[in-house]
């Protein structure tokens, strides 16, 4: 390893072990002790326990549901927008996107004005049919499953979306060549080709059920996953059980993921074809008509999060029995705005978000740039580490820092930060590593090395050309992975309702 | 002037480069010419400085630059994939190396608009490098490589991405601007007949070892060895036993006696056994009925293959073939042929059993 590397690496292996290995290994070693001792005493617990193993059990099969009913939903979506021609479809396509970028709060408290029992749907289902009381509740199980599947089929939509246009059109025409009709071609050439697009976009479906808490939280009633489980037991102050049900969680999560990479290693294809391109879109006689069937359904997708912004415009009260809100007015705006007790964690939100998504592009781009440019000992593990906060879900996270950062121990790379302006910007740094540097290390894979040397020969010092070259070519992907970075740093709820306090608010 | 000196290069345990030493005469055009993975690139690359020798030195006009890093050497270079920079149009691009230097762009001007109109692309400035062909790009990048007036032009397979039609013109172009300018330049190559086009001298490598260097006539009539004979052109390889009374004549294993010139420093014991080396139009096939001589050989002709301006024959000669350019029209798969060296060709023979 040369100096420059060494320079380069010491403080990006520094931060991956201390903010994102450490604290995993702190809650690692807080299930295995009690009282200072080993001791397998909350496992015991935890396995013995029904309501424990119950909310596992729920853990794992809704996320699984989610993956399928998504599935359902984006596959579909995302071979009608790649593979048909039809008015609007860059503008509704790229609605159909829009979901991911909505905190998943948001997205669950859409679904109560909309489906709530005295949501606008349910209400005027209500009305159509002359009921006395609601036609059904919004809760339990289905309810979860309804805001997962309406939050994450973003996933699988824009995923295979990205598969369909790097799948060269070649392999299809071949496989028509040989005589196979649409539907084989679809399920022996198409899809399978496309195992890698599904199987990521599984895989973030299911990590995100695992962790994903809001939907649970407000709709569950008794019905508990495992995240609102450890949110209970945090509540009850079980230090032990909360890491043994963290631990558990993430072993969950990462077996999906060792399953899942096993069988994408057996369908990884790389193409062997010169290469025709992507099909081309069909234009379709009567267009319209897609257009029209294609806007009702992202109409029916983005109706939760339109509700909200409808409710947003209703003065508090004044909506009681009416199907449509009587009244329209920029009070809550205005209140949001003129009283400081309302901005201020607005505020504070914006900030920590901003100091957040400022830490990731400087570490992004020092991790980016040693993974894509340098070859040094060490290095799979390096990627590893920035992937992991990945591979762990959200309430895994947020519980390792909130036991690691609980005491002050300067000598064992611990201090207080709960309860500090510090741990929520730091909480949504670790969670965002992976999405902004695997932005930035694919913006440095494309860039081809070559234009580096380019600058270099033509005289141009290492400065000038990190400034003038380097940095504008892989801004694009430093820019996309820093803005969802900020909006998820923005929406990240679990985080924030597992490590607030009354100072930060 | 450049020098290279017992340069050499290691990855691992593969030896890329291997105690290279070679000059570029000023104002000329020197080729490194080999197959793919012969070590050229890695060469090339420790010119420029993006690669750092094992061992060896590099001198440019009389100054130890091995230690320097690409941005203080400033040698030009194109790629081979021309590496322009994609966010940038055509007048940024070839501004770069003057603009990185200091200049001020008023003083830059003049300057990139006579580089454009160089390599005929004069009023390109404002287009973006994604919309150029690739001939075009292929000048864009020469441009950009010649506007800050560098001592030495390095170019890694520059027309390999071309079409053929179009290698063929911008080789000749390519030439004739370098010599305009009285560049000193290195051209790497895996194409025999590029190499031979372009430059003045060609040094020819094989494994990471330089072979042998020289004009192309040189190297095509008097290749050192075995390799350079077959690498360049079409060559036929004999078994034959070198006359006891001198090296001038061999014998063949068919008795047939030629007359041969050796061509290594290495001398030759006279009457050992040797490789004789013959390119296919220094043959011909006799018409049927001639009157036969000594240095005739007999053979088999497998097959006749038209080419326009010429045929080529295969003939069988004992467990041989040879390829011979030139012979009777009416000559037919299965004839026995007579094959004969003509008037004062140039036939070699290496030590040994070499082919
Ligand atoms: N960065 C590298 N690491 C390891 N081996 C290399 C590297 N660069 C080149 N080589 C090896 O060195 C040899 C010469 O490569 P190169 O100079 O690229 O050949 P050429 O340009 O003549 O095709 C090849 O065997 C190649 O595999
Ligand atoms: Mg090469």
């Amino acid at each position: 390893m040369n100096r420059r590397t060494l320079v380069l690496a010491a403080p990006v292996v520094l931060v991956l072990l201390w903010l994102v290995l450490y604290p995993n290994l702190f809650v690692l070693g807080d299930s295995f002790s009690e009282g200072g001792r080993f001791s397998l005493q909350h496992y015991r617990r935890f396995w013995t326990s029904r309501s424990e193993i119950g909310a596992l059990w729920a853990s794992v099969w809704i996320s699984a549901a989610s993956v399928v009913l998504s599935a359902l939903l984006g596959v579909p979506l995302a071979f009608l927008f790649a593979r048909y021609q039809f008015p609007g479809r860059r503008l509704l396509g790229a609605l159909a996107a829009m979901p991911v970028l909505l905190p998943p709060l948001v997205g669950t408290i859409s679904f109560l004005f909309l489906y709530g029992e005295s949501g606008f749907f349910t209400r005027g289902v209500q009305l159509l049919l002359g009921l006395e009381s609601p036609p059904w509740r919004l809760a339990g199980p289905g309810a979860i499953l309804l805001v997962h599947a309406y939050t994450m089929y973003v996933y699988f939509y824009l995923f295979v979306a990205a598969g369909l246009s790097r799948l060269d059109a070649g392999y299809a025409e071949a496989a028509t060549a040989l005589g196979a009709g649409r539907w084989l071609t679809l399920r022996r050439i198409t899809l399978p080709m496309l195992a890698p697009a599904l199987g990521g976009a599984a895989l973030l479906v299911f990590m995100t059920s695992m962790a994903s808490f809001s939907a649970p939280y407000v709709f569950g009633g008794g019905f508990r996953v495992l995240s609102t489980q450890i949110y209970a037991s945090k509540l009850n102050g079980e230090g032990g059980l909360v890491a043994v049900e963290a631990v558990v969680l993430a072993v969950a999560s990462l077996l999906f993921l060792i399953l899942l990479q096993r069988y994408e290693g057996a369908r990884s294809y790389t193409g062997a074809s010169k290469g025709l391109g992507p099909a081309p879109r069909s234009a379709v006689s009567r267009g319209w008509m897609l257009a029209l069937g294609a806007g009702a359904a992202i109409a029916f997708l983005l109706l939760p999060h339109l509700t909200v912004l409808l409710v947003s415009f209703v003065p508090e009260g004044s909506w009681t029995t009416e199907f449509f809100p009587p009244v329209y007015s920029l009070e809550s705006y205005r209140s949001l705005v003129s009283s400081p007790d309302r901005l201020v964690p607005v505020l504070n939100s914006l900030r920590m978000a901003t100091v957040a998504t400022l830490a990731n592009i400087v570490f992004a781009f020092a991790a980016g740039y040693l993974l894509a440019r340098r070859r040094f000992w060490g290095r799979g593990a390096v990627n590893a580490l920035v992937v992991l906060p990945w591979a762990l879900p959200g309430t895994v996270l947020a519980i390792a820092l909130a036991s690691t950062f609980a005491v002050h121990q300067p000598w064992a790379g611990q201090f207080v930060l709960i309860g500090s302006f510090a741990i929520l910007p730091l909480a949504y740094f670790i969670r965002n590593i992976p999405l902004v540097t695997r932005a930035v290390l694919a913006s440095f894979q494309q860039l081809d090395p070559a234009v580096e040397e380019a600058a270099a020969s033509l005289g141009a010092s290492r400065v000038n050309t990190l400034w003038r070259v380097v940095l504008p070519l892989v801004l694009p992907g430093l820019a996309a992975g820093a803005l969802l970075a900020f909006v998820t740093a923005l929406g990240e709820f679990v985080a924030s309702i597992l490590l607030y306090t009354h100072r930060t608010r | 002037m450049l020098r290279l000196d017992a340069l050499s290069r290691r990855f691992g345990d593969t030896v890329a480069v291997s105690e290279l030493s070679l000059e570029a005469e000023p104002g000329q055009i020197l080729s490194l010419l080999g197959p793919s993975g012969c070590g050229k690139t890695t060469t090339l690359r420790m010119v420029a400085g993006f690669e750092t020798p094992s061992s060896g030195r590099v001198w440019l006009d009389g100054r130890d630059v091995t230690r320097l890093g690409a941005q203080q050497r400033g040698m030009g270079m194109v790629f081979q994939n021309y590496a322009l920079f994609p966010h940038l149009d055509v007048w940024e691009n070839v501004a770069f190396g003057l603009l990185a230097r200091g200049e001020a762009r008023r003083d830059a001007a003049p300057r990139v608009e006579r580089v454009l109109e160089l390599v005929e692309l004069p009023g390109y400035g404002k287009r973006r490098v994604q919309e150029l062909s690739g001939g075009q790009q292929q000048r864009v990048a020469l441009a950009r490589a010649l506007a800050p007036e560098p001592p030495v032009l390095l170019l890694d397979e520059p027309l390999s991405n071309l079409d053929a039609a179009l290698r063929e013109r911008t080789r000749t172009e390519l030439r004739a601007l370098l010599k305009r300018l009285g560049m000193t330049a290195i051209f790497v190559t895996h194409d025999q007949e590029e190499a031979f086009a372009l430059s003045d001298r060609v040094a020819l490598l094989h494994q990471g070892h330089l072979q042998q260097v020289g004009t192309p006539e040189a190297l095509y009539t008097a290749p050192a060895n075995p390799f350079v004979a077959s690498f360049l052109g079409r060559a036929n390889f004999l078994l034959a036993t070198l006359d006891p009374a001198g090296s001038s004549h061999a014998r063949l294993a068919g008795g047939a006696v030629w007359p041969v010139r050796t061509a290594t420093d290495a001398p030759m014991q006279p009457g050992s056994a040797a490789t004789v080396m013959v390119r296919p139009e220094a043959l011909r096939l006799l018409p049927p009925g001639s009157e036969l001589a000594p240095a005739d050989l007999q053979g088999c002709l497998v097959d006749r293959r038209f080419a326009g301006a010429m045929s080529f024959y295969r003939v069988q000669v004992g467990d041989r073939e040879l390829l011979v350019q030139g012979g009777p029209a009416d000559a037919a798969p299965g004839d026995a042929v007579w094959v004969r060296p003509r008037e004062g060709a140039v036939i070699l023979v290496f030590p040994g059993d070499a082919s």
